[in-house]
């Protein structure tokens, strides 16, 4: 086990180191969205990958999160931490609201509840006057962080977007490897079982489906920080499949899979923004392709490959997409 | 098909070289982004035709002036905010892009409008429809150029109480866009002594209006405001057609309808409608020469107030550039933008205001019946011209910082 | 006189009643169509809304390409639509009848992106126009009834109760009940259960393709008609649980209902009135209202 983590904090730190130089040869704020949407994809992986709840509503934490961060610090004149905080605890509550109501179905009821719910959020958030409607809220100032470090030129925040990043992976990777994250694993594998155990298996559900939403929220409060705008393409259901799609494509279940499929799919709609519907169509097909030929995703199907050579540790492998039967 | 034809134009832009290069340009070229959608729901009224019409304003800028390297690329916004401002970002950081033209959507625009300004470069706005641009989002490196929403509700509006059309019932969609309309045309209405004697506000989108256009008939008001854009707005149309809402007396009046909305409901749906526009290609000798070669390359279509618009803008501002010799400083273009008078084959005479705003006369326009038209694209009767100096929203009632 | 207090007069509650019932007729159709493919099949087809405006647009291709009236649409869209979902199952969905459920709903989802993109891609997405073939109306004294609206409330409920009675009533039926039930011991009575399956799947996209083709004459044919619908689809089923066939039928219209009356009386909350009731639904009896606990 320890061989494992050792190996993923040395991953970890190689791609920070990467991360640190980065900028020197590749466009800033590309960069900063490919980081965002990394975290909000890892904070998907968490529900999906470690307690087996697809959720097809996380734009909802993502988006609204994005709003609120970017009206307190345009509105009200906060600093950006606060109005990050702000995003990132809003996100929490309406993760413990829509948890309470979603958790009470499993599987695909799940997923729709997830998905219903989030639509409801987005109409909520084309009506409200604070959102600005589909103007969204623009032009939001970058003030310094903690009233001290400079964020206006692109260079410096993207620093800043990198150690909030680096913190949240930790939370996460903490998370998973905690008697929490085990318990969680469990439930994946067997409710019935974990229920039989003793656990109070919706209670450990909530937390996962909470501490999922609030780090939506902090990548979403972040992303409208960095651009200057929340709008409501956030909310949006169809954010909700990129982010499936980021984690189905890296690999659900794994440490770094999130990281990986994000950054591909927002290359891919980099590249391809100016061919419009073309990018949904190739996003589509990713989608089937994944499904029906390797669904470990990129990273999963790499640790497959390596664990052909080494003998599997048991509980690091990555989510038995193949292995859980139908109910 | 469609692929293969974006792809060869997508990269390769327009290159203009007429013999010698004289002017000083930032960086030797003037290079112009056609920002619009490509493929979504106003792909018709702006998309590849505006980015045509911008290419045609630089070759016939440079039949008549001896002009530098010209270069015309484009991009979809895909009416996304957070994507269109990501384009012009790296437009202007990375591809050196000088001006940024087109932007329907005003979500976008409002987006671009503020890139543009901290970049120090130039925004010409044909595309969009919110006042605010030159209101109290206005900026001195932004030309608004086509319409407006206040134009748009004080040219219908107006015109519509003055020939009877008295009492109003809005069907408004709900969001700021929606409201920002209703509120306009309201405003217009009552002082222009009608009456607002209801009001509906319709999520949105919608599909089904069925049951918000049967409250309008019950209202017993004269004229139906569609304060709504887009699908809503053609399927409120379609609709209200299907109840018998035109043929039991009532009138519609469109609020944002362009010639492509028509077009795409036909006229058998359409007719009566009644809608203010910038520019229509039917209204004379030029515009009808412009209309043909467009449709000669655009599949047929005629071109919207919108791509013309676009042609107007870019003409003029290769003119500012020619003189200043330099489009380094977008402030300052666009300051010499607004002090010479402003002249093309489409747009004929007007000027820029200090707030952006550039004026015109507008025209009020009717669909025709089926009957009276005379084939395909023949859409409109001009029923009124408003005055280029009553057309637009005075200049001390936009709450613009730069005029004061 | 309580309608008066509220500041609507019956005459105008009866009309906006029989409005949100032909509405409703669309949510009917669309959740029994879901509800078929889900019972006998396990999957929840994410492809439905797009399935639905495929039969909206080969309404109008039969019209513009082929010369085919209204009439002809509404037998043989739904028929080549259903011949591409039974495509679809076969090359595709049948593949993963052995995993976790949630990558059917994935698969379909991704199938969902590529067909609307395609379509965006080849008609742009401000709609096409599709003249009504039954033009004019009626005055009931209350309001003004479009004959094809009326056409269409009683055409799918004709469609919608066929459907139930073929599927608990017959013996066709019966046999594909008992397959969800025990596919092996169906198989082994000599019935190519995968066969029946693909029917099945065929069937349901066929009545999604049939709800495509009633709308398209009061709609415009849009690329993006179904992508939203599909959501709210997706509510009135979690609403009534996905247990019975009469559920999803007795649910859309009811829905359809509730959505005309708040129309009326509170418009703004419209387009998330059904998404109120889900939650509501959801925490007094999460199975749905129709559905058995698990």
């Amino acid at each position: 086990m320890s061989g494992t983590k050792n190996k993923d904090m040395i991953v970890f730190w190689a791609l920070m180191a990467i991360g640190l130089v980065a900028p020197l040869v590749v466009y800033p704020v590309f960069l900063m969205k490919v980081l965002c949407f990394a975290l909000f994809a890892l904070a998907f992986n968490l529900l999906v990958g470690y307690v087996g709840l697809l959720s097809f509503g996380h734009a909802m934490f993502f988006g609204f999160a994005a709003y609120i961060s970017g009206y307190t610090v345009k509105v009200m004149g906060w600093n950006p931490e606060l109005g990050i905080l702000a995003g990132t605890a809003c996100a929490a509550v309406m993760g413990l609201v829509t948890g309470l109501l979603a958790i009470r179905r499993q599987g695909i009821y799940f997923a729709m509840v997830t998905l219903a719910l989030s639509q409801m959020v987005f109409f909520f958030c084309v009506q409200a006057k604070f959102t600005g409607g589909e103007d969204g809220i623009q032009a939001i100032p970058r003030r310094p962080l903690f009233g001290v470090i400079d964020t206006t030129s692109d260079v410096s925040f993207y620093y800043v977007v990198l150690a909030i990043f680096a913190i949240g992976f930790l939370i996460i990777y903490r998370t998973i490897h905690s008697p929490f994250g085990q318990v969680m694993k469990a439930i994946r594998e067997n409710e019935a079982r974990a229920i039989s155990l003793g656990y109070a298996v919706d209670a450990f559900k909530l937390i996962a489906f909470v501490l999922s939403a609030s780090l939506a929220g902090l990548a979403g409060a972040l992303k409208s920080l960095v651009f200057q705008l929340a709008s409501l393409t956030d909310v949006t259901w169809q954010m909700s499949g990129e982010v499936v799609l980021m984690t189905l494509v890296g690999g659900m279940g794994t440490v770094f899979g999130p990281i990986l499929g994000a950054g591909i799919i927002i290359a891919m709609q980099d590249k391809l923004a100016s061919f419009g519907e073309w990018v949904l169509v190739i996003q589509g097909v990713i989608f089937v392709i994944t499904v029906l030929l390797f669904r470990r995703g990129i990273v999963g199907e790499f640790i497959a490959f390596l664990n052909r050579f080494n003998p599997p540790v048991a509980h690091d492998a990555p989510a038995g997409a193949e292995a859980r039967p139908a109910e | 098909m469609r692929l293969t034809l974006k792809l060869a134009t997508a990269g390769a832009a327009l290159l203009v070289s007429a013999g010698m290069a004289q002017a000083e340009y930032s960086d030797g070229t003037i290079k112009i982004g056609v920002l619009n959608d490509q493929s979504g729901t106003y792909a018709d009224l702006s998309g590849q035709g505006s980015v045509w019409a911008a290419r045609k304003a630089v070759e016939d800028f440079c039949k008549t002036t001896t002009c530098g390297k010209i270069e015309v690329v484009f991009a979809d916004h895909q009416n996304k905010p957070d994507i269109g401002s990501n384009v012009a970002r790296q437009w202007f950081d990375v591809d050196k892009v000088d001006v940024i033209v087109d932007v329907p959507t005003s979500s976008v625009a409002l987006a671009v409008n503020t890139i543009a300004k901290d970049k120090n470069k130039v925004f010409l706005n044909s595309g969009a429809a919110t006042s605010d641009l030159t209101g109290k989002a206005c900026s001195p490196n932004t030309v608004h150029w086509t319409y407006d929403t206040w134009a748009l509700a004080n040219g219908t509006g107006n015109a519509i109480v003055k020939t009877g059309g008295d009492s109003w019932f809005f069907l408004t969609a709900d969001y700021a866009f929606g409201h920002a309309l209703e509120r306009d045309t309201e405003a217009v209405v009552v002082k222009s002594g009608g009456k607002v004697v209801g009001k509906v506000r319709h999520p949105f989108p919608a599909q089904d209006f069925s049951s918000f256009l049967l409250q309008a008939q019950a209202s017993k008001a004269k004229i139906i405001g569609l304060a709504n854009a887009g699908a809503d707005t053609t399927n409120a149309i379609k609709q209200a057609a299907e109840f018998g809402i035109v043929q039991g007396g009532q009138n519609l009046a469109g609020l944002l309808v362009f010639i492509t909305d028509v077009h795409a409901l036909g006229l058998k749906t359409a007719q009566g409608l009644i809608f203010t526009e910038a520019w229509y290609w039917d209204q004379n000798d030029a515009n009808r020469a412009f209309a043909k070669e467009f449709g000669a390359a655009n599949k047929g279509n005629m071109p919207t107030m919108v791509q013309a618009g676009v042609y107007s803008a870019v003409t003029h501002y290769l003119k500012a550039v020619h003189e200043m010799k330099s489009d380094a400083d977008g402030a300052a273009v666009v300051a010499k933008m607004k002090s010479m008078p402003t002249e093309d084959k489409l747009f004929g005479k007007g000027s820029i205001r200090k707030d952006g705003r550039k004026i015109h006369d507008m025209y009020l326009f009717e669909v025709k019946k089926p009957e009276e038209s005379k084939g395909a694209w023949d859409y409109y009767k001009q029923r009124a011209v408003i005055p280029a100096a009553e057309a637009f929203r005075p200049e001390a009632e936009g709450d613009c910082p730069l005029v004061k | 006189m309580i309608f008066e207090l509220l500041g609507v007069p019956p005459q105008a509650l009866f009309g906006q009643l029989l409005l949100g019932l032909i509405n409703g007729a669309f949510y009917a159709l669309l959740s029994l169509g879901l509800a078929v493919i889900f019972g006998l099949m396990n999957v929840i087809n994410f492809t439905h809304g797009a399935q639905y405006m495929m039969g909206a647009f080969a309404s109008w291709m039969l019209l513009q390409y082929a010369g085919i009236p209204y009439w002809g649409a509404l037998v043989l869209a739904p028929i080549i639509i259903g011949a591409t979902g039974v495509i679809i199952e076969r090359l595709m969905i049948s593949r993963l009848y052995h995993l976790d459920h949630l990558y059917g709903l994935l698969l379909t989802f991704g199938l969902a992106l590529i067909i609307e993109g395609l379509f965006r891609q080849q008609y742009g997405s401000s709609g096409l126009p599709y003249a009504n073939p039954i033009p004019g109306g009626t005055n009931l004294g209350f309001m003004f009834l479009p004959w094809y609206r009326g056409w269409v409330v009683v055409f799918s409920l004709v469609v919608c109760l066929a459907t139930w009675f073929m599927i608990e009533k017959t013996k066709l039926g019966s046999y594909l009940r008992a397959a969800t039930e025990r596919p092996d011991l169906v198989q082994a009575f000599g019935i190519n259960v995968p066969r029946m399956i693909t029917l099945t799947y065929g069937f349901g996209v066929a009545l999604a393709a049939l709800a495509g083709v009633l709308a398209a004459p009061i709609y415009s044919v849009n690329p993006i008609m179904g992508a939203n619908l599909i959501i709210v689809v997706f509510a009135v089923v979690v609403i009534g649980g996905m247990g019975s066939i009469m559920g999803a039928i007795i649910t859309g219209f009811a829905l359809g209902i509730i959505e005309g009356l708040t129309k009326v009386f509170y418009p703004e909350a419209s387009n998330t009135v059904i998404f109120v009731i889900m939650a509501i639904v959801l925490m007094i009896r999460p199975q749905g209202l129709f559905g058995t606990p698990k």
